[in-house]
């Protein structure tokens, strides 16, 4: 997919550019901009370690537990077919928590583990069941309390504020959650794991 | 409503760091963690972070940046933009909303050069913060964690993951228009 999606766009630059006589122009801005991909990168260094320090200060302090302990009320709601005691949940809570406070390391373990639980109660192994598709979508859609790599760009790109979009990122993920919730418990009817005509002996 | 709701998200913008700051940390030393030693330890990460998405910019920022200066971006900018007005978003942006459920590192890239080009403090450049910030790279995660467990049959799982990018996009759009306009 990549792959076409750039060979588009240098061709087609090449292309229009020769057209609109600008293609000194446009070889021009293919080597600074190979130069300001690594300033940027390295302009990003300081604030993503002073944030990675924190994370494994937090990680190391409990802190995925502590989330994961509150939020799951909510969380038993949104897997009625998870039974009682199944250590199902408790993975999908932990992985969640995890994601929601930015620990993607930690986090993608955690999920494939919740996968694999939620697995073993899958009666279609190649068919995802409703739980596998509401999990799914809460990592799609995953709250994020603290976007760190977007914060270290607006600072490395000098911005008065770089923090302000902290707020308004909370609220787009917060509803994007709600909506993926909320998506795969409703549409879930009208995409049955089994096709029409097959004998249902569940 | 939002009247209401603009103290309040400000506040957390303002707030959230700051607060983190110090929750963290006390209750790291309450919990008997080495602070000092895993915050180093953690820190190390910062280097080699960013130092592994250096090509994945590099080939973005190049790309992008021929298409902005053969004029082709502001001719699909313009074709574009009878659409995208309608629902207040830039022109500018289609690209990372279409971008962001395909490929993290891709979406980044083109979020990377809007702030150096209008700059981090514009309109364009807080909505593209905030779109990059609230959605995750739905194929991706739908091809790990399927894949992890040999489903192939997805149901509903890609119609409600797109259907959240188009939220949290939506959102993202009106929410900065609302904040910072």
């Amino acid at each position: 997919m990549l792959t076409w999606i750039w060979l588009g766009l240098v061709v087609g630059s090449v292309v229009v550019g020769a057209f609109t006589g600008r293609l000194d122009e446009v070889t021009k801005a293919a080597f600074d901009m190979a130069g300001t991909a690594v300033t940027i990168a390295i302009s990003l260094i300081g604030v993503m370690s002073l944030w990675l320090g924190l994370m494994r200060v937090a990680e190391k302090a409990g802190l995925i537990q502590l989330l994961a302990r509150a939020l799951k009320p909510v969380f038993r709601r949104l897997f009625p077919e998870i039974p009682d005691g199944h250590p199902a949940l408790g993975s999908i809570l932990l992985n969640v928590s995890a994601s929601w406070l930015g620990l993607g390391n930690a986090a993608t373990p955690l999920g494939l583990k919740a996968m694999e639980q939620l697995q073993e109660l899958n009666p279609l192994k190649d068919t995802a069941s409703n739980s596998q598709v509401t999990f799914l979508a809460i990592n799609t859609a995953s709250i994020t309390l603290i976007p760190a790599t977007i914060i270290a760009l607006r600072a490395g790109a000098g911005s008065a504020n770089p923090t302000e979009i902290v707020g308004t990122t909370l609220v787009a993920s917060g509803c994007a959650t709600v909506t993926a919730v909320l998506a795969s418990r409703l549409l879930q009817r009208f995409f049955p794991a089994r096709r029409a005509g097959e004998v249902n002996d569940a | 409503m939002l009247d209401a709701l603009r103290p309040a998200i400000d506040t957390f913008s303002y707030a959230m760091v700051p607060f983190l700051f110090v929750a963290i940390p006390v209750l790291a030393v309450a919990r008997k963690v080495r602070l000092y030693e895993e915050f180093v330890e953690g820190a190390k990460g910062g280097f080699e972070t960013a130092l592994r998405i250096i090509p994945y910019l590099v080939a973005i920022l190049v790309a992008i940046g021929m298409f902005r200066a053969s004029g082709a971006l502001d001719l699909l900018a313009g074709l574009l933009a009878p659409l995208t007005e309608r629902i207040g978003l830039p022109a500018e942006i289609l690209p990372v909303a279409l971008m962001r459920p395909l490929s993290g590192s891709g979406s980044l890239g083109l979020v990377t050069e809007l702030i150096q080009v209008h700059g981090p403090d514009s309109l364009i450049g807080r909505i593209a913060s905030t779109i990059y910030g609230s959605t995750e790279t739905t194929f991706y995660v739908l091809a790990v964690y399927f894949g992890s467990v040999g489903i192939r049959r997805t149901r509903h799982a890609v119609v409600a993951g797109l259907l959240a990018d188009c939220v949290g996009i939506l959102t993202a759009v009106w929410i900065c228009r609302a904040m910072f306009l």
